[in-house]
């Protein structure tokens, strides 16, 4: 890339009040990551600019915007895969309420996780308190366990995004740490119930824009949701299962 | 105003892991992070959490795990945090499995175990690269169901003390910019370390030493601040990138280092104390990557002390990579196993998407860059080794904010089990304190006097840009007080930190309140510059080079510096004196101990 190279910037710059794009330009060198222009922006242009950050490196999930109208982790984004001679435009996530600039209020994340019903877990299988439990028992767990919760998947829902389903429908992310906890070996609680009638698995209907834009590639929807949907129909909607419940008095 | 029994301030492993302490031993704890919860630093270490278990090695125990600890710094630490440290591990790592953590397994279904550069067995629980993920997830996620109540995205700038004794806490949240206090009969302080006065770190910018700072203008004692480590292995291409942490797991998973002419130099250099422990040619320390119980380590993962300086000497030499750094290769194990790539993927896959996007390598092909950054501070708050408690009354620390565990260098994945072993003792002795003290009452002067100091800059908008200040500091640090010191530097550095603390009375930020990080940068500077002074001051007083310091003015070790820590205190009239404290005296059992695994 040329050293030199000028890169116009549209910023969202506003609050829960509006806002409108501003205008930055400056100097791209090589390697540079969207990140690292807001950084420079904020230290020589607009030092007020918000946004949030922390580690630099796609491990804490601080970053996430739009850029260019795609959900993504600034700190990930690097210049040279944006089309050159362009503007490239960076907003906040548009389906949080804002607080300033790039900054968005994402409390209803937490607030779902809280209602989850915890990890609770088998009595230990060995004296020294410890249970035993094999590689290929937990790689699928482990793959869900990698998100970093930028709420990307969760911005880019459009149960979320469109109809605002915040109070009915938990979100890809708590759908898959759901899932997570229900496939996790040593876990003995049960929360599909709480699936179909709380969190609303069925609002879902497996578009994968969750999965396209996560960025620890996980499959949240294949891997995660597919089955989640099946556990919950098998309880819930197989006859078979029905008469098995009815008799029992279930 | 709100009203706690204990305010943990930070939510970091350590952090979180003492509220959970304390909320269980049944008072009212508050947690208050600068982040959102689940960001803390905790979430970049990569490569475990140091438990002498014995599940992959059963000569490993306790007593190896404080003797290693010991040996790597270099018997400055507090032996009686060490013996906690290396006797509560394993049972702490138990714990966040049974709290729904997912390690890695063996073949028997245990927990697996990494080799570390200073552990004599293989002894790092982990998962993959990113168990700092899963630490604090875990913690987090047990956390939130167990009554403590969260503050996201607020700073503390005071901390509030009544008759000499912890009163309270003050802050603002940094979302709106409102003035908040919480009073307290105890604070915990777990805010991590202080990386960001420096150029090159792998530190966030949370990492300016607030917790050192608010407790050294409390009244308590900062031991140890010369030794900063410096990770040998930073990323250093491109430069956006420079500073980010290349886990020590890669050179645990067989990767070696190499200067420009090709050559493996570590070699060259191996220290007295440790030849008995490290391979004789690289033939042996294959057999140690691959879990052979009877070969000796490579010197790649000698400590990381040593590592760096050998790192810089090569690249000082001319002998370094094209950007100013050495080369790590792992891809080369594709010589001695087959499905290389695959391998390296899956044990370390996000070294491997960290290389791939941000500098486009692929580190199963082709050699990283690698150098030296900023990244733990061995030195901190001093505490009593069972308690936790500094030497003012109800305030306690843990993690990287506290000094005593690591002593003049820390062992990589020491510091992971450091925060889950010493949050719970610091928690659990938090809410004994609370419990038989009455809370004292805020006094108000304080909190007016430090409110009005905080809120100056919105009064200067033509002063000083914050950013710049901060910058020079880092340059400054970064130069004068780095890896290799001398006496003239770190006086110059001296004098450049007065000037900055002149130049911080006219700094200036524009705009309002909310969420301003312009004015949040004007906030850390005095903190970052208390403990810029803290680490020279200290460091010119050591006249030796010991552990993490190096001093080109005095290159060896000397038997009376090893008798000594180094206390940073403030003074009635204000300034910073540095005196000698005698080390922590080693019982005769642990003495005992030290020798058999010589």
């Amino acid at each position: 890339m040329d050293p030199s190279r000028r890169v116009q910037f549209r910023i969202w710059r506003g609050d829960k009040n509006g806002g409108a794009f501003q205008n930055y330009e400056m100097n791209v060198s090589e390697g540079m990551v969207v990140l690292d222009c807001v950084h420079r922006i904020q230290a020589e242009q607009a030092p007020d600019l918000a946004c949030r950050w922390n580690c630099k490196a796609g491990k804490c999930g601080s970053c996430s915007a739009e850029i260019n109208g795609k959900p993504c982790l600034m700190c990930m984004t690097r210049m040279d895969t944006l089309p050159p001679d362009q503007v490239v435009t960076v907003e906040p996530m548009r389906s949080f309420p804002s607080i300033r600039d790039l900054v968005t209020d994402v409390s209803w994340n937490f607030r779902v996780k809280k209602k989850i019903k915890p990890f609770k877990p088998r009595k230990p299988d060995n004296a020294d308190g410890s249970w035993t439990m094999f590689q290929e028992d937990i790689d699928r767990v482990q793959e869900f366990r990698k998100c970093i919760e930028c709420f990307l998947c969760q911005d880019v829902c459009h149960v979320v995004r469109d109809h605002h389903k915040e109070e009915e429908f938990i979100g890809p992310r708590f759908l898959m740490y759901t899932a997570a906890l229900e496939m996790h070996p040593l876990d003995t609680e049960d929360r599909l119930a709480d699936l179909k009638d709380r969190d609303g698995i069925g609002y879902c209907n497996i578009t994968k824009c969750c999965t396209k834009v996560c960025p620890e590639h996980i499959g949240i929807t294949d891997n995660a949701i597919i089955p989640m949907k099946e556990r919950v129909v098998d309880q819930f909607y197989d006859p078979l299962t029905r008469l098995f419940r009815m008799f029992k008095g279930k | 105003m709100h009203e706690h029994d204990v305010i943990v301030i930070g939510a970091g492993g350590a952090g979180l892991r003492a509220a959970i302490e304390a909320s269980a031993a049944g008072v009212k704890v508050g947690v208050i992070c600068k982040s959102l919860l689940g960001k803390a630093h905790t979430v970049m270490a990569e490569g475990g959490m140091a438990a002498a278990m014995g599940n992959v090695d059963d000569r490993d125990n306790w007593e190896v795990h404080f003797a290693d600890t010991m040996r790597g710094g270099q018997y400055l630490n507090n032996p009686i945090m060490v013996e906690h440290h290396a006797k509560e591990a394993p049972a702490r790592v138990l714990e966040l499995e049974s709290w729904g953590a997912v390690f890695d397994r063996t073949k028997e279904g245990k927990i697996l175990q990494r080799n570390f550069g200073g552990h004599r067995y293989p002894r790092l629980a982990h998962v993959g690269d990113r168990t700092g993920l899963e630490l604090i997830r875990t913690l987090q996620d047990h956390g939130i169901h167990q009554g403590m109540e969260v503050f996201m995205e607020m700073t503390v700038v005071s901390l509030l003390t009544t008759g000499g004794r912890i009163s309270g806490v003050l802050g603002y949240d940094r979302e709106r910019g409102r003035m908040r206090i919480w009073k307290a009969k105890a604070v915990i302080m777990a805010t991590g370390g202080i990386g960001k006065s420096f150029s090159v770190t792998s530190n966030s910018w949370e990492c300016t030493g607030d917790g050192h700072s608010l407790a050294y203008h409390a009244g308590a004692e900062l031991m140890d601040m010369e030794f900063v480590q410096f990770h040998p292995t930073g990323m250093v291409w491109p430069p956006s990138v420079r500073g980010i942490l290349v886990t020590e797991g890669v050179r645990g998973e067989g990767g070696v280092l190499r200067n420009s002419e090709g050559k493996r130099f570590m070699f060259d250099d191996v220290p007295e104390a440790y030849r008995n422990q490290v391979a004789k040619d690289e033939e042996e320390g294959w057999r140690y990557v691959c879990g052979d119980k009877n070969a000796n380590r490579p010197p790649e993962l000698l400590t990381r002390d040593h590592v760096a300086r050998c790192i810089n000497r090569e690249i000082k030499a001319g002998r370094g990579s094209p950007h100013g750094g050495v080369f790590l290769d792992i891809g080369w194990i594709k010589e001695k196993i087959p499905n290389a790539s695959e391998h390296i993927k899956r044990k370390l896959p996000s070294m491997y998407h960290q290389f791939m996007q941000l500098a486009g390598v692929d580190i199963t092909q082709e050699r990283m860059e690698v150098g030296p950054t900023t990244h733990y501070v061995m030195g901190g708050v001093a505490v009593d080794g069972d308690t936790q408690m500094s030497c003012v009354p109800g305030l306690f620390a843990a993690g990287e904010v506290t000094a005593g565990l690591n002593g003049a260098n820390r062992l990589g994945g020491n510091s992971l089990s450091d925060l889950i072993v010493f949050g719970k003792l610091a928690g659990e002795h938090a809410a004994k304190f609370v419990k038989s003290n009455a809370a004292v009452e805020v006094d108000p002067a304080q909190v007016e006097a430090k409110t009005r100091a905080i809120e100056a800059p919105f009064e200067r908008p033509n002063g000083e840009n914050p950013y710049a200040i901060q910058q020079d500091l880092q340059n400054t640090m970064q130069d004068l007080v780095g890896i290799v010191r001398t006496q003239k530097e770190m006086e110059s550095a001296l004098v450049k930190l007065d000037q900055f603390k002149a130049r911080l009375k006219n700094v200036g930020v524009s705009g309002h309140r909310e969420y301003n990080p312009g004015w949040h940068t004007a906030i850390d500077l005095p903190c970052m510059l208390t403990v810029s002074e803290s680490i020279t001051r200290s460091a010119l007083e050591r006249k030796e080079s010991r552990g993490a310091q190096f001093r080109e003015d005095y290159p060896d070790k000397s038997a009376e510096c090893g008798t000594f820590n180094l206390v940073a205190k403030k003074a009635p009239d204000g300034s910073m004196q540095v005196s000698r404290r005698p080390v922590v005296p080693m019982r005769s059992d642990l003495k005992a101990v030290i020798e058999k695994m010589k």
